[in-house]
C-alpha cells in the first residue's frame, strides 16, 4: 500500500448517559454501569480517513486503540465501517496513565506502523474533554498538527487541505505529509457498518478474546490471517516503562473531594398558574427582569 | 526568583484576549502567594504598545515575539518560541486560555518538556504535597471537576517544571491591580526560537464572524438541558429568553442531543456565567454544569423531579414539567410586565 492512514480511537464510558441506575449512593458513578461506546469524535475522524481513502489509491487504515482487552470492539467496529485493520495496546503497566503517559505509549505504536503519511484522531474523548493526547502525540513523532478539523476540502498523495473549525470563524489549512488531523464533532458523521465486511470480519478477534471463547484459534487464523486482532504490550513496544502508567505521568491527583452542595432555602413551587404567577411578579417588582 | 508566566493571546482586533487578562489577575495573585515575578509571552505581528494593555495587571516581565509570520496563530511557530523561551527562563507555573488556540499549543508544549497539564481548571490555588516522604512547598493546586458523580479533583505536578493548566474564559476574574505598573518589554530576536520547518502548514484562507452568541454577557439565562426533550421545545425556551431579555444557554447533554449550538454550552468545557438570574430547564445539575453557573445571584429550577441535585442551589424550585411551565412564566410575565 502506497498511502497509509493511522486512526487513533478511544472506548470510552458513555458519559452521556448517566442515569440514576448508574449513580452510587455516595454520588459517584458506577463506571460499570455505563454502557462502553466508541468515543463520538473517534467516529468523525474514522470517516474522515475514509473519505481520504476514497479519493487516493491504494490507500489503507490502521486503526491503534490503547485499552482493556474489550477495547477490541472498537477495532472490529471500524472494520466493519471500512477500516483495514487495527491493533490494541493492552498492558496492566499503562494503568493509571495521564495524557502525557497515553501519547508516548501512543507514538510508539504509531512508530511500530512507519511509514505513514497521516495520523488521525477525535479531538477529545468525552470522560476527560482535555483534547490533549492527539497535540501531545504529534509532538512525539514530530508531526504538524490540524487540530479541529471539519472537513476535507482537496487531498492528494502530496498534500491535504483542510477547513478547521474555530471559536469565532473557520481556517482552510494546507500541509504536506506526515501530519496530524484532530477531528471535530461538526466533521460529517461516520457512515454505518457495511454488511459484506461485517460477514467477512464477524470473527475477528484478540488473542484473548478467543481464549475468552475457548476457541481454538490457530486453525482459523492459519486459515484466514486477516481475522487476526493483534494486541501490543510494554514488552512489543519497546517502551521504557518509567514514561509510561503512574510513574510516567507527571499530574498527581493529590485529593478527590465529594461536592458537598451548600443548600440554599429555597422556595418550593408547583406549576398552578397563581404560584407561577406570584414568582413573576416577585421578580418584576425586585427589578430582576423587566 | 521564581516566576509565572502567562501566555498571551492576540485575538482578531490585535488587542490582548479576555482570557489572558483574566489569567494575569490570577497569576499576580498566585505569584504574590509564591514571592515569584509575574511575566507574559506575547506572540504576534504589529504589537506596538501592547504592553501598555497589560501592565496594568502587574507584569514584571513581558517577551515579546513581534513579526508578520506570527499572526494569525499557527501552531508550530508559537510551540517552538515558547517551548524554547520556557527552557530557558524555567517558569515554575505556566497559563494558558482553554480556547481554540491554548487547546492547541499547551499538550504540544507540555509534551515537548515533559510536564504535567492539567485542562479546563475551575479553580487554581497554592499549597503543599506530601508524597511518601517527600513534601512539596508552594504547588499549584490545578482544581477541576472529575468524571465520576459529584466529585472535585485536585491535581499536582510535584516534580515536573512548568506546572502548566488552561483555564476557560469568564472562570477568574479580571481585575487590574495597579494602573500605574510598570514592567519591562523584552524584545527577542525571533530567529534564535524557531525551528526548521516550522511554516510547513499554510494559512489559504480565514473567515472569521463577529461574536455571535453572548451569553457570558447576558444578565438573564435561561438554560436547557436534556429535560428539554427536543430542538423543537427548545423554542419555547428562546421565547422565553427574548420576553426576558436573556440568552438560551445549555447543558452538554442537550448540546450532544443535537438540541442546541454547542456555542450555547455552560459549564466547565464551556462557559462560565454569572447572571442576575438563571431559570435551570430540565437540567439535573451535574457538577461540571454548576461550575459554570452556580455563582449566578438567583436561581430557578424548573424539574419534574423533586430531588434533582440542581434543586439544592436554587432559590426557587418549580416541581413541574419545563413544557407546562414555560408557558405560564411567559403569559404571567407579560401579564405584569410594565
Ligand atoms: C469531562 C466532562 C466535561 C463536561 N462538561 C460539561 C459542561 O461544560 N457543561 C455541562 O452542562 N455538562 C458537562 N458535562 C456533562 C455532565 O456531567 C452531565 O452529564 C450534564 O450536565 C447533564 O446534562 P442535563 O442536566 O441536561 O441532563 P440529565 O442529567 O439527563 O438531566 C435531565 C434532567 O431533566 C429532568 N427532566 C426530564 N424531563 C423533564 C421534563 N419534561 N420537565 C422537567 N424536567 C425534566 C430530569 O429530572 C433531570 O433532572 C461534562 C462531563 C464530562 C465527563
Amino acid at each position: 500500500m502506497s498511502f497509509r492512514i493511522i486512526v487513533l480511537a478511544k472506548q470510552v464510558p458513555d458519559t452521556r448517559n448517566v442515569g440514576k441506575d448508574a449513580m452510587k449512593e455516595d454520588g459517584t458513578v458506577n463506571r460499570a454501569a455505563l454502557p462502553a461506546i466508541f468515543n463520538p469524535e473517534d467516529l468523525n475522524a474514522l470517516e474522515l480517513a475514509l473519505r481520504i481513502k476514497d479519493s487516493i489509491k491504494d490507500a489503507e487504515i490502521q486503526i491503534v486503540t490503547m485499552g482493556p482487552f474489550r477495547a477490541a470492539e472498537i477495532i472490529r467496529e471500524s472494520i466493519f465501517r471500512g477500516a483495514d485493520g487495527g491493533f490494541l495496546i493492552t498492558d496492566r503497566k499503562f494503568a493509571g496513565s495521564d495524557t502525557l503517559a497515553t501519547s508516548y505509549a501512543l507514538s510508539l505504536a504509531v512508530e511500530k506502523l512507519r511509514p505513514f503519511d497521516l495520523v488521525i484522531a477525535g479531538r477529545q474523548a468525552i470522560d476527560g474533554d482535555t483534547a490533549q493526547v492527539g497535540p501531545q502525540t504529534a509532538e512525539k513523532l514530530n508531526l504538524p498538527q490540524i487540530t479541529y478539523t471539519e472537513d476535507v476540502i482537496a487531498v492528494d498523495e502530496k498534500s491535504i487541505t483542510l477547513k478547521r473549525r474555530l471559536e469565532r470563524g473557520i481556517e482552510i489549512v494546507k500541509t504536506s505529509y506526515p501530519a496530524m488531523i484532530t477531528v471535530h464533532s461538526s466533521a460529517p458523521e461516520c457512515r454505518p457498518r457495511n454488511v459484506k465486511r461485517m460477514m467477512k470480519f464477524k470473527h475477528a478477534r484478540t488473542v484473548h478474546e478467543l481464549q475468552d471463547e475457548n476457541k481454538d484459534y490457530t486453525e482459523l487464523r492459519n486459515r484466514c490471517p486477516y481475522l487476526d486482532i493483534p494486541e501490543w504490550t510494554v514488552a512489543d513496544l519497546n517502551a521504557d516503562e518509567v514514561r509510561l502508567g503512574l510513574s510516567g505521568s507527571p499530574t498527581k491527583v493529590k485529593k478527590i473531594d465529594n461536592v458537598v452542595l451548600a443548600h440554599k432555602d429555597s422556595v418550593s413551587l408547583t406549576n398552578s398558574e397563581s404560584e407561577i404567577e406570584a414568582l413573576m411578579k416577585e421578580l418584576i417588582d425586585t427589578h430582576i427582569v423587566g | 526568583m521564581k516566576n509565572i508566566i502567562v501566555y498571551c493571546e492576540i485575538t482578531e482586533e490585535q488587542h490582548v484576549a479576555d482570557v489572558s487578562l483574566e489569567l494575569l489577575s490570577k497569576g499576580r495573585k498566585l505569584a504574590d502567594d509564591i514571592q515569584a515575578k509575574l511575566e507574559a509571552v506575547v506572540i504576534g505581528s504589529d504589537l506596538q504598545h501592547i504592553e501598555k494593555e497589560i501592565y496594568p495587571f502587574g507584569i514584571d516581565t513581558i517577551y515579546l515575539f513581534d513579526d508578520a509570520r506570527l499572526f494569525p496563530y499557527r501552531t508550530l511557530p508559537h510551540a517552538s518560541i515558547v517551548i524554547n523561551l520556557f527552557r530557558e527562563i524555567t517558569p515554575e507555573i505556566a497559563l494558558f486560555g482553554a480556547t481554540s488556540v491554548g487547546r492547541d499549543l499547551a499538550p504540544r508544549i507540555a509534551s515537548a518538556l515533559r510536564c504535567g497539564l492539567t485542562a479546563d481548571c475551575t479553580s487554581l490555588e497554592i499549597g503543599s504535597y506530601e508524597d511518601k516522604d517527600k513534601t512539596f512547598d508552594q504547588l499549584l493546586y490545578q482544581i477541576r471537576p472529575a468524571f465520576g458523580g459529584n466529585i472535585i479533583a485536585t491535581i499536582v505536578n510535584p516534580e515536573t517544571r512548568p506546572q502548566m493548566a488552561t483555564v476557560r474564559e469568564g472562570v477568574m476574574k479580571k481585575e487590574v491591580f495597579n494602573a500605574d505598573y510598570q514592567g519591562q518589554v523584552k524584545k527577542m530576536n525571533l530567529e534564535n526560537y524557531l525551528g526548521k520547518d516550522d511554516f510547513q502548514v499554510e494559512i489559504l484562507e480565514r473567515q472569521i464572524e463577529p461574536q455571535k452568541v453572548n451569553i457570558k454577557g447576558s444578565q438573564i439565562i435561561v438554560a436547557g438541558g436534556y429535560g428539554v426533550g427536543s430542538k423543537e421545545n427548545f423554542k419555547l425556551l428562546q421565547e422565553l429568553a427574548e420576553v426576558l431579555g436573556g440568552e438560551v444557554g445549555a447543558t452538554r447533554a442537550a448540546v450532544d442531543a443535537g438540541f442546541i449550538e454547542h456555542e450555547r454550552q455552560i459549564g466547565q468545557t464551556g462557559v462560565t456565567v454569572r447572571p442576575k438570574l438563571y431559570i435551570a430547564c430540565g437540567i439535573s445539575g451535574a457538577v461540571q454544569h454548576r461550575a459554570g453557573m452556580d455563582q449566578s445571584a438567583k436561581i430557578i429550577s424548573i424539574n419534574n423531579d423533586v430531588e434533582a441535585p440542581i434543586n439544592a442551589i436554587a432559590d426557587y424550585v418549580i416541581v413541574g414539567d419545563v413544557m407546562d411551565v414555560v408557558p405560564k412564566m411567559i403569559k404571567m410575565y407579560k401579564k405584569h410586565a410594565k
